[in-house]
């Protein structure tokens, strides 16, 4: 079977907008992503070093501002939610298949390799930045939040400014 | 009013509410195309701005629909968490993730969906994602600097820019629109006429068009607090409102009397207020008034509460404020708190001969050795303000 169409875009960021604002009405903050990896990060680190973690001071202001398990937090729950509504989506869309996507032009390994430093430099500078393309840039302009939006610009603008030097890993 | 947490739902129950929007995040997410790399890249490539189209109408939505609420009284935008301005970390952050973006092909939200279609350089790109916020927080002694550098607070646009915030979102709309029109035709281009985007033109049309009417409606929206403080401002309005006054006398008469009902609320400045108020004073700013402590304060049973301000025209706009905001039992100062100073604290009789003086005379010169004991005795009340932010962000 073929797979589905995607969405109509307008209608997929009416609806998004749409969650958004509801989000913001019910939790008084928006959406986001990168700080639930950050959660299974320091999970992690904490389980497989506690010793090392104790040393470490950035670790050591989080356990000091955050109580708990930094698995139970607000962004974890709604990333588990995503993966559901993705795979769900997938499903219902024939999209399920396992695959290395890459243009043509490049190997699956060079796709793996760029895919690993690309996810290492949006990580680090998701943390840099407060937030990434959607607790940053999304949820900061919908509340008209200038260090947002300025993130935003800086995302969007970075990708422009690079996109020239990684031109061979999408097209021809 | 909004939001609802934490004081109509807890945290617990905040958390299935976690789980319900994630669905509906990822469900959307995936359906409009976000779990492949190659389409998320077309926007730095010019053959696919799915990411541009989506991402832009939803912070539209967004900023209008954060509008509307807060319009109609129903989000208290103090409340909310806006994200924080670090000026070079948002920048320097912002470019390492637009490098991230173009070598990786995904954003972490992005990533995570793809990954349940079974996308492979996804799963790689999460582990990168995850290395990279490792090696942050290894390394975090030397970014410090970096990080916590240039903090210019809480900014939204409309002290930034200074510009209405209704304004500023039909601009953005205004620029959505005219880019979505723009890429239209450089995706035609760069894919030789491959129809990405199969809206016809004809909806695009209708699209365009409500949405700049929306966004023109819009941009007359301010946020309630906004209005109902232009309302008392505006002097047309106040001086065709009705006010219920209390004069110094009379007031100084329920001070000797030990009037147990009387609530002052002094909206003075509080250095004034340190410096010297009238018994069992309270001090509230106007931006005060809009707290639920201060609701509270103001609807104590068999309470009336006299509005102090420094003047009579400051006075009047404390009880109109009052008043719009549906505060019961109100009187407002004649003069306020200069003329009462000036009235009964400081009174000097002009005439010695006790048979020239007024009976008005007699009992402010009897008030002004007995208010300022009162004065004395009662100590200022100071409200403590209960106004907390929501956490958010992701960093």
């Amino acid at each position: 079977m073929k797979p589905n169409k995607y969405m109509n875009p307008y209608l997929a960021g009416l609806l998004l907008g749409l969650l958004l604002v509801v989000t913001i009405y019910i939790t008084g903050h928006g959406l986001g992503a990168s700080g639930a990896a950050k959660s299974v990060v320091i999970y992690s680190l904490e389980s497989i070093a506690p010793a090392h973690s104790e040393n470490v001071p950035y670790l050591q202001d989080f356990n000091a501002t955050h109580e708990g398990s930094p698995l139970k937090t607000w962004l974890v729950f709604e990333i588990l939610g995503a993966l559901l509504g993705a795979f769900i989506s997938g499903v219902l869309a024939n999209r399920l298949k396992f695959t290395v996507e890459h243009h043509s032009g490049i190997t699956s390994k060079t796709r793996l390799v760029a895919a690993l430093i690309g996810g290492a430099l949006f990580g680090f500078g998701a943390q840099l930045g407060r937030g990434c393309t959607s607790g940053a840039a999304l949820s900061g302009m919908a509340v008209f939040s200038t260090g947002g939006i300025l993130t935003m610009i800086a995302i969007f603008g970075g990708g422009y400014l690079f996109a020239y030097f990684f031109r061979k890993l999408w097209i021809n | 009013m909004g939001p609802l947490v934490p004081e109509f739902i807890n945290n617990e129950l905040n958390l299935v509410f976690a789980v319900l929007i994630g669905i509906a995040f990822g469900f959307i997410l995936e359906s409009a195309g976000f779990s492949s790399s190659k389409k998320l890249a077309g926007v730095f490539y010019g053959y696919d701005f799915t990411v541009l189209r989506v991402f832009f109408t939803a912070g539209v939505t967004a900023m209008v629909g954060v509008l509307v609420l807060s319009h109609n009284g129903l989000l208290d935008l103090e409340l909310i968490y806006v994200n924080p301005l670090f000026l070079w970390s948002a920048i320097v952050g912002g470019l390492i993730m637009g490098l991230g973006f173009v070598i990786g092909g995904y954003c972490p939200g992005t990533s995570m969906c793809a990954i349940m279609i079974g996308k492979i350089d996804a799963m790689v790109f999460v582990l990168g994602a995850m290395l990279g916020i490792w090696g942050f927080i290894e390394g975090y002694p030397i970014f410090e600097g970096l990080y916590t550098g240039y903090d210019f607070g809480i900014p939204q646009v409309s002290q930034t820019l200074n510009m209405p915030l209704g304004l500023f979102a039909f601009l953005m709309i205004v620029v959505a629109f005219g880019s979505y029109w723009l890429v239209g035709i450089i995706e035609k281009k760069a894919t030789k006429n491959v129809v990405v985007d199969t809206t016809s033109k004809r909806s695009m049309i209708v699209i365009t068009v409500v949405a700049l009417i929306i966004g023109l409606v819009a941009s007359t929206l301010k946020p309630e607090k906004a209005m109902i403080l232009d309302k008392i401002n505006d002097s047309a309005y106040t001086s065709s409102f009705e006010i219920n006054t209390i004069s110094s006398d009379e007031l100084a008469l329920r001070f000797i009397y030990k009037d147990k009902s009387l609530q002052v609320i002094d909206i003075r400045n509080s250095k004034d207020f340190q410096t010297m108020t009238l018994p069992s004073a309270t001090n509230l700013s106007l931006n005060d008034f809009f707290t639920k402590s201060s609701k509270n304060i103001f609807n104590l049973e068999d309470k009336v509460n006299i509005i102090v301000g420094d003047n009579d025209v400051n006075s009047k706009k404390g009880y109109i404020l009052a008043k719009e905001l549906g505060f019961e039992n109100v009187l407002q100062l004649k003069g306020g708190f200069n003329q009462f100073k000036s009235d009964i604290i400081d009174f000097k009789s002009s005439s010695t001969m006790e048979a020239n003086l007024t009976d008005t005379q007699r009992f402010r010169r009897e008030a002004s050795s007995i208010v300022p004991v009162l004065i004395e005795k009662s100590k200022p009340k100071v409200i403590e303000k209960q106004k907390v932010r929501a956490l958010g962000g992701c960093g």
